[in-house]
């Protein structure tokens, strides 16, 4: 790990004025993910300006009939919270499949969407990466891929989003809303937040420098029966082989997020609309243009099988 | 004392102390935190400096150039050692390629420099800036590929060819034949507690208190390595936050504190990170395997051959895959065969169970797999072929040997009459459910141990042995050993153990400890008995021992009044006659039964119950015996369902080397665990009558799990670990 300053900021606009001035300087609230890549040097901030006491830790009814759930609510809090749990299942239960208890009592609803990618060699210093050292290579191609994206990826990155909860806030249309270093607020679609990595895997969002998550907003519930399988190697605290998110409607159609496949949340409209003619039709539609390897091939089948008996029970 | 008759009674066999589920006398030391790992022996001397170590990145060649510039003006920064100024190091005897590399790399991660800091994070820091530049050449990482120049091994323990009969012929002309590969991966100990170590210099004597199971070879390989005279090495290791065998042998942790404490003039601690160990330390390595089986149309096996492959460094062992084989079934035409491929990935060595641990993963299934072509029941078929003699030397009978019963008790306690022959049968909501059996087989090594025993007037008897207790409970039985040879209860007993100043024990491998340093622990109390009878004036063949008492002749006398004057102290050790103990076959038996869930939509896999039965001498204490057992059947889980370090056959490291991405079993992972010791007293082991449980436990339990997969879902997988992508395109159409 490398030395670092440390600052607490005041407000949302003050931290993103910190952010944009400092060199270097990096967001930190939960701090379940930045402090592991700190200690590794994947991560070597210059200064860390401290959110997580920004008053971003409530959820509150909109006006629209939906939820806004500050940038700082813990995992924790925002999977038992009453309205998630009545309203928005699909979220509370995807929070619930990911990390351990004690991660998700300090992990952040805006941490949680721009934790990093797991893919081994991102994470191994000495192995080229261009997420972690851009125009160095990617050692993932060729190389041990089974848990690596199928879909979305490119010749330069292969990599995956880990995260479950941006998953299930995909799959519910939640909408980020940031405020800038010159104190402009402005709303992003989830479907905009993840940028394919093509050939600058570096650059994961499309937040600008210093732009910080204050919020995200749920709209009004859409009903319907909420579904998060996630598969894995182990029955707990495991990263997805992949997950399926869905919301089955009771005439059959719905909208279904896939994790563990791609280097973001993977939903596609267009497939989901043959949700009615069963999960091949849907897969098929999700994996148009799917690159997978010899060793990770099987997620396709993995994620048809799985969204089939996903289906079943919700129809069930 | 030497153990060259059969043991006749003693006074273990009151079993008033011996025998029973006692707790760990060392638990509320551990779990209230007062126990003191080698990391963290505040305690001990000066405030230590701390040594980061820096691990090669790359798997082989040669270090070009080193920048220590930077590092050397880091904040806080002591010392840097690496190969340039460390001075002339030897290879130690256990160890395979050099602790510390320079300039000639031999593997990934491969310790090539130690930086000395006042702070952990400075050492951190400053490890970070040292520019190393590389010259790498090509290397050989994959071992299907360096199969073909596999050679006969120079360092085995067996033999690397048997030959009974003709199995050629046999095999050709049997009735019913299987002939099938299998392959196990390459497995990481994983144990929670990294290699750790503090050293501190007193002149040219050194103390290194480190985390290591054989003491004894530690002290001298430390003392090779840094060309010391042997006795000139203290090491304490009190504590051990498990091994499975990864602390055998002196590590580079130990060695690397000693020459940082040295460069920087005070005690210095290493620890080794947790990315670091899958490449730097040892693992088991990775085997390619060939059984054939074959067998008359009665089920009787005629013809039984197993051949293993695996790959190390230039002078590595291999993994000898093959042993059980030649011991487990009858059969008059037998062949094994061990070859060993040269391999560039780091030193490959032994881990819990080696050589029958992942030969049972394969040998079981083939042995299920051939009940299935023979139409039998896979108990059935192995009971058939259970044998009470040597099969490759029929002459030499086994000591004891309850393979069949441990296979009919479980059998009636698992439900096992409940089974489906047919797979897919048996379905529970979402779960395709199978159950499946395989044999637990190790053989019971014996070492030679030593103790020293010492009476105070308080009639506390204290024992000293450089044994370890690595989370196994050695410090309870040599408690329960001590006390019951002595009269006196547990809480009169003080145990200290991992001491290089101590006798030399055993130590903790291969299964031997627990039978050898109580029997060392036996050895030293019959020569205290005939001290303390001789200072009391009793006969000390008749005297007898009880209620913190000595008796005898009428009268009766309290033991502490024996050491009023001064306290008595000797020291004995147990040595094995081994032609007598090898008269007989001494081995260890189980049965593994395991039921499993196969998800019918995405092949997870889940195990629903497990049971254990074991045959493994006498068992000195069943309550830390049987949590050996379920943590090898933990274990054992992990090898059929996920444990896997993943080669980059290119690059030529593990490259999920850390623990989010080397997955061993969690608690939601693990059903209910039974576990049933039969008697099984056994003259011939030694004093004690005991064997070892500890490696037996995770013997066979991945076989039977692979079995029950099969059993539920029609899936039969040869390749380990059963992961859901290897059985998903075999599960029914869906939808």
């Amino acid at each position: 790990m490398k030395a670092f300053s440390f600052s607490r900021a005041s407000t949302p606009a003050e931290a993103a004025a910190s952010a944009q001035r400092i060199e270097g300087a990096k967001f930190v609230a939960g701090g379940t993910n930045l402090l592991d890549l700190m200690k590794l040097e994947i991560e070597t901030p210059t200064h860390l300006i401290d959110v997580s006491k920004l008053k971003l830790d409530t959820i509150e009814a909109t006006a629209e009939g939906g939820l806004r759930i500050g940038a700082m609510v813990r995992n924790t809090d925002l999977a038992a919270d009453a309205r998630v749990r009545k309203d928005y299942a699909l979220l509370s239960r995807a929070l619930l499949a990911g990390a351990s208890g004690q991660l998700r009592n300090k992990a952040t609803t805006a941490g949680n969407l721009l934790q990093r990618t797991r893919c081994p060699y991102f994470y191994d210093t000495n192995q080229p990466c261009n997420k972690r050292s851009p125009g160095s290579g990617c050692s993932a191609i060729g190389g041990f891929t089974r848990m690596l994206g199928v879909v979305g990826v490119s010749d330069a990155c292969i990599a995956t989003n880990p995260s479950d909860m941006a998953i299930a806030m995909r799959a519910l249309d939640a909408v980020v809303e940031t405020v800038s270093p010159e104190g402009a607020t402005r709303a992003i679609p989830i479907a905009e937040l993840h940028r394919l990595p093509g050939d600058t895997p570096h650059i994961e969002t499309v937040l600008t420098p210093g732009e910080l998550i204050t919020a995200v907003t749920l709209p009004k519930p859409v009903g319907g029966k909420h579904v998060y399988r996630k598969v894995r190697d182990r029955a707990s605290y495991a990263f997805a082989l992949i997950s399926v998110g869905a919301i089955v409607q009771p005439d059959g159609s719905g909208r279904v997020a896939v994790g563990g496949v791609a280097p973001k949340p993977w939903r596609v409209e267009a497939a989901e609309k043959e949700m009615v003619r069963g999960a091949k039709a849907v897969t098929d539609g999700l994996f148009a243009g799917a690159n997978p390897t010899h060793e990770n091939a099987f997620k396709l089948t993995l994620v048809q099988r799985t969204l089939d008996a996903v289906l079943t029970e919700a129809r069930g | 004392m030497k153990f060259d008759t059969p043991a006749t009674t003693n006074p273990i066999d009151q079993l008033k102390v011996v025998g029973k589920p006692l707790d760990r006398v060392d638990g509320p030391l551990k779990v209230t935190g007062r126990a003191p790992y080698a990391y963290e022996r505040h305690d001990v001397g000066a405030k230590p400096a701390v040594g980061y170590v820096l691990g090669a990145g790359i798997a082989k060649g040669r270090i070009q150039a080193m920048d220590l510039a930077a590092a050397k003006r880091a904040p806080g920064v002591l010392a840097i050692v690496t190969a340039e100024n460390a001075g002339k190091l030897e290879l130690g005897k256990f160890n395979t390629a050099k602790l510390l590399g320079g300039p000639d790399i031999d593997h990934y991660h491969q310790a090539i420099a130690v930086v000395v800091a006042e702070t952990f994070e400075q050492a951190r820091a400053a490890a970070g800036l040292i520019k190393v530049e590389y010259a790498p050449t090509q290397g050989a990482f994959d071992l299907a590929s360096a199969r073909d120049g596999a050679v006969v091994p120079k360092n085995a323990n067996a033999p690397a060819d048997t030959a009974v009969g003709d199995f050629g012929r046999a095999f050709a002309a049997a009735a019913v034949k299987l002939d099938e590969s299998y392959t196990t991966p390459d497995h990481s100990h994983a144990m929670m507690e990294p290699h750790a170590s503090m050293a501190a210099w007193e002149g040219d004597s050194l103390t290194v208190w480190t985390s290591n199971q054989m003491i004894a070879w530690a002290a001298g390989d430390i003392a090779k390595t840094l060309g010391m005279p042997n006795g000139k090495v203290r090491v304490i290791s009190p504590y051990i936050g498990g091994g499975f065998g990864s602390k055998l042998f002196v590590r580079a942790d130990a060695v690397i504190a000693a020459l940082a404490a040295k460069a920087a003039g005070r005690p210095v601690k290493v620890a080794l990170p947790r990315p670091l160990i899958a490449n730097n330390t040892t693992h088991r390595p990775a085997t390619i395997q060939r059984v054939r089986l074959g067998a008359g149309s009665d089920g009787k096996i005629t013809a039984i051959g197993h051949e293993t492959w695996s790959g190390n460094l230039p002078d590595g062992s291999p993994e000898e895959a093959v042993a059980q084989t030649r011991l487990l079934y009858a059969g008059a035409n037998r062949m094994t065969a061990t070859r060993l491929a040269l391999l560039d990935l780091p030193e490959g060595n032994a881990m819990r169970a080696p050589g029958e641990a992942p030969g049972l993963m394969a040998l079981e299934i083939a042995m299920d797999e051939m009940a299935e072509k023979l139409g039998m029941d896979p108990i059935e078929f192995r009971i058939l072929n259970d044998t009470q003699v040597d099969p490759e030397d029929p002459k030499r009978p086994f000591s004891l040997r309850q393979l069949t019963e441990c296979y009919r008790t479980g059998a009636e306690k698992f439900g096992w009459s409940a089974r489906r022959a047919r797979t897919g049968q048996v379905r529970d909501g979402r779960w395709l459910v199978g159950m499946g059996a395989a044999s637990a087989f190790r053989n019971n090594l014996t070492m030679a141990s030593g103790a020293r025993v010492r009476l105070g007037s308080d009639g506390v008897v204290t024992v000293e042995t450089d044994m370890t207790d690595i989370g196994t409970g050695s410090y309870t039985i040599i408690a329960q050993t001590a006390a019951e040879m002595m009269g006196v209860p547990l809480e009169k007993v003080v145990v200290r153990l991992g001491d290089s100043s101590f006798p030399a024990s055993s130590g903790s491998g291969g299964q031997w400890g627990a039978n050898s340093s109580t029997a060392g622990v036996y050895a030293a109390c019959v020569k205290l008995r005939e001290a303390v009878a001789g200072q009391l004036g009793f006969d000390a063949a008749t005297a007898e021992f009880a209620d913190g008492e000595v008796r005898g002749g009428g009268k009766s006398v309290p033991l502490g009044d024996a050491a009023k004057a001064r306290e008595i102290m000797v020291e004995d050790k147990i040595e094995f006659d081994k032609e007598m103990t090898n008269s007989k076959q001494q081995s260890t038996f189980g049965a593994h039964f395991v039921e499993v869930g196969v998800d019918v939509a995405t092949a997870e896999v889940r195990i629903r119950r497990m049971l254990a039965v074991c045959s493994a001498g006498r068992i000195l204490n069943p309550k830390s015996a049987r949590s050996q057992v379920i943590g090898a059947m933990v274990m054992g889980a992990g090898a059929a369902l996920m444990e896997e370090l993943a080669v980059d056959k290119t690059r030529g490291f593990f490259v999920n080397h850390d623990l989010a991405g080397y997955e061993v079993p969690v608690h939601a992972d693990i059903p209910h665990q039974d576990v049933i010791f039969l008697d099984d007293t056994d003259p011939m082991s030694s004093p004690m009558k005991a064997k070892g449980v500890g490696e037996l436990g995770i013997c066979g339990v991945a076989a039977a799990i692979a079995n029950a997969i099969y059993n539920a879902s029609g899936a039969r997988v040869r390749d380990y670990p059963v992961t859901l992508d290897k059985i998903l395109d075999r599960l029914p159409e869906m939808g």
